[in-house]
């Protein structure tokens, strides 16, 4: 258990194309998620250490029944996603409008993936989709092996959205408590879970307050705090920091990548950004509107326990330049 | 407002203008004052022929001044002056033991009580209704006409009927004016709360279904602290309508007791000062109650974490 296999061979030619300098868009526009299709199996062999991710998982999860991840036969081939010619088309008065388009997609336990892309190419809809939140009209998604309800029904997710969406009339300490009030946490045990992630996300101490009380960045910590409280396996984020300013942004970016090397949760993530993208995730995922669909799949191979500086890198800036050549790639197709 | 209120600056009108006190209470005040003093003129005008004509049957020579002052202390004025209202008030409140039945106490208790129970009723049918609006759209649609219709007749021609009715099966006293008042008040709570229920952000809405929270948790989780906004304001529409409620119950019953039955005697007597102090009586019960749910408001905000 010391490597994490990833089954994606065309994500190991994308890695091959970047360690070997090659650096050029590959014009993959449709054809891309035909070729995760797992069936063929080419397997990367990614020296990151499972094992420095295990040990925090075991000291931050109190109740493991709610966490099945665990089962350790089942560990090398776990997806923790796996999207198959999804679809989705929505009745609007102007006539159909392609939300996705035969999007496919397999996102392996504990990977980082950002969703990028302009407005508009689904990227929030892929979310909801797999949170399900709305139902594609076809293909399958697999969620944890489950369907997107059954993943639902068994709160194998925490979602953070664009907004803190806090609940005004509840103190801070309580609107961390209100999922697991829904969940039927014991009393006892919601206090515990309470403090542990106010800790988390540093807000020791405004446990009484309101959330009108907290600035704009503080409130959406509160809203990550909540998402992690019950401990799900999989945290599905819709451009959290979308609202917030570049330092407040730099400094949560930081927590949220020593979170999750600290919990080793799969995070799905969308973003508008760019460096953000490639600062926090270990996959990028490039997606165009109309329809949305996947042009690019980008293996962004940082340690895990990456700084701020990185950004400087030619690597980082390597990876930046492929991404915003799939956006412009994406956009010039629309026109 | 940071200067204390009583420090009067020994320099001047213009420091007295900014005063709190003044700033505070002037426009009120100057207000009160203007009605009054219209309320005098018009005293004073609509009973002059009526006191004019007093001392010319009886042949007495009169001057101007008495002839003022005559319109002021009429005993069945058309309309009585400010002072004669505010003392028979007074005496009506203060004069008699509370459970006689010439106190307005007692009357202003019977009204009262009525107006209690029906604003509860009412609350309770109006919440009632409003969630099984927002949780079905066939009862949306089937109840929602009714509803706007039972208000469109009005509660005059509709009171004599119901206490009828309620009378034949049995039911007397308190009970049918209780169900006039809350025939009169669960719309705007019905309105307000099916305002209210659908309140929450769509966002808040999706965060209780990604915990597949039951619709029962969303409600009372969700849904209802989010409507308790709209609650306090359609509770304080509907206590005044369910005062009036009840006044206008104890009109066609021909009641002995309470503010309605003492407006009905007034009418009957001509007894104009009656009339008013009754009308008094329930100005002070309506500004009462909504000072209670006024009162209750801020103190649930306070717990809720309205801003202060």
């Amino acid at each position: 258990m010391v490597f994490l296999p990833i089954n994606i061979s065309a994500c190991a030619n994308i890695e091959r194309a970047i360690c070997s300098g090659v650096c050029h868009y590959l014009p993959m526009a449709l054809q891309m998620p035909k070729s995760l299709k797992p069936d063929t199996p080419g397997v990367t062999l990614r020296p990151r250490g499972r094992e420095s991710l295990v040990a925090p998982i075991e000291a931050v999860r109190m109740d493991k029944t709610a966490d099945a991840t665990a089962e350790p036969g089942s560990l090398p081939q776990r997806l923790a996603i796996d999207v198959r010619n999804v679809s989705l088309t929505f009745e609007t008065a102007d006539g159909k409008v392609d939300a996705l388009s035969n999007v496919s997609l397999q996102v392996a336990d504990g990977e980082f993936v950002s969703f990028i892309g302009p407005s508009g190419c689904g990227k929030t809809t892929m979310l909801r989709v797999i949170a399900d939140l709305q139902q594609p009209t076809a293909g399958t998604l697999l969620v944890n092996g489950m369907t997107a309800e059954q993943a639902r029904l068994a709160r194998r997710y925490g979602y953070v959205f664009q907004a803190p969406a806090l609940f005004p009339w509840r103190t801070i300490e309580k609107n961390l408590k209100l999922p697991l009030e829904v969940m039927g946490f014991s009393d006892s045990e919601q206090r515990q879970r309470a403090a542990r992630y106010l800790a988390l996300v540093n807000l020791t101490g405004f446990e009484r307050k309101f959330p009108w009380q907290l600035s704009g960045g503080m409130q959406q910590r509160v809203s990550i705090a909540r998402a992690l409280s019950f401990d799900p396996a999989l945290l599905l984020m819709d451009e959290p920091f979308g609202a917030l300013d570049e330092i407040v942004r730099d400094h949560l970016n930081e927590q949220l990548l020593q979170l999750w090397d600290k919990t080793g949760k799969t995070v799905l993530f969308v973003t508008h950004s760019i460096p953000e993208a490639v600062f926090l995730s270990s996959k990028i995922v490039v997606m165009s509107p109309r329809p949305g669909r996947i042009i690019d799949i980008i293996d962004c191979d940082f340690p895990r326990d990456r700084t701020l500086e990185i950004r400087e890198t030619p690597e980082f800036l390597k990876i930046a330049q492929r991404v915003r050549v799939g956006l412009r790639a994406g956009h010039s197709y629309d026109e | 407002m940071t200067s204390s209120t009583f420090a009067l600056p020994a320099s001047a009108a213009g420091a007295l203008r900014h005063h709190p006190l003044v700033v505070r209470y002037a426009p009120i005040v100057t207000i009160v004052l203007a009605l009054i003093a219209i309320w005098y003129v018009a005293a004073v005008m609509m009973n002059l022929s009526l006191v004019r004509g007093g001392f010319e049957r009886e042949e007495t020579p009169y001057t101007v001044s008495e002839l003022i002052a005559g319109t002021m202390s009429a005993e069945r004025p058309l309309l009585p002056a400010p002072h004669q209202v505010i003392a028979a008030f007074v005496d009506s409140v203060f004069g008699y033991a509370p459970t006689a039945p010439r106190s307005l106490v007692y009357h202003s208790t019977v009204t009262l009580s009525a107006t209690l129970l029906g604003f509860v009723l009412g609350a309770l049918f109006g919440i009632g209704l409003a969630l099984m609006i927002v949780h079905s759209r066939v009862l949306e649609k089937s109840l929602l006409p009714w509803i706007i219709c039972s208000q469109m007749v009005p509660i005059l021609a509709l009171a004599p009927i119901f206490i009828v009715v309620l009378g034949a099966i049995g039911l007397q006293g308190l009970l049918p004016k209780s169900i006039i008042s809350a025939y009169l008040c669960f719309f705007p709570i019905t309105i307000g709360m099916v305002k209210g229920f659908t309140a929450p952000d769509p966002m808040q809405l999706d965060l209780m279904r990604t915990w597949s929270a039951t619709p029962r948790q969303v409600l009372a989780k969700l849904r209802w602290p989010a409507a308790v906004p709209y609650l306090f304001a359609s509770l304080k529409v509907a206590i005044t309508i369910s005062l009036i409620g009840a006044i206008v119950a104890e009109l066609p019953t021909g009641a002995e007791a309470g503010i309605g039955a003492r407006l009905l005697a007034g009418s009957y007597y001509g007894q104009t000062i009656q009339i008013w102090a009754a009308l008094l009586a329930s100005a002070v019960l309506a500004s009462g109650l909504i000072g209670l749910v006024d009162m209750t408001e801020r103190v649930v905000g306070l717990q809720m974490g309205a801003r202060p």
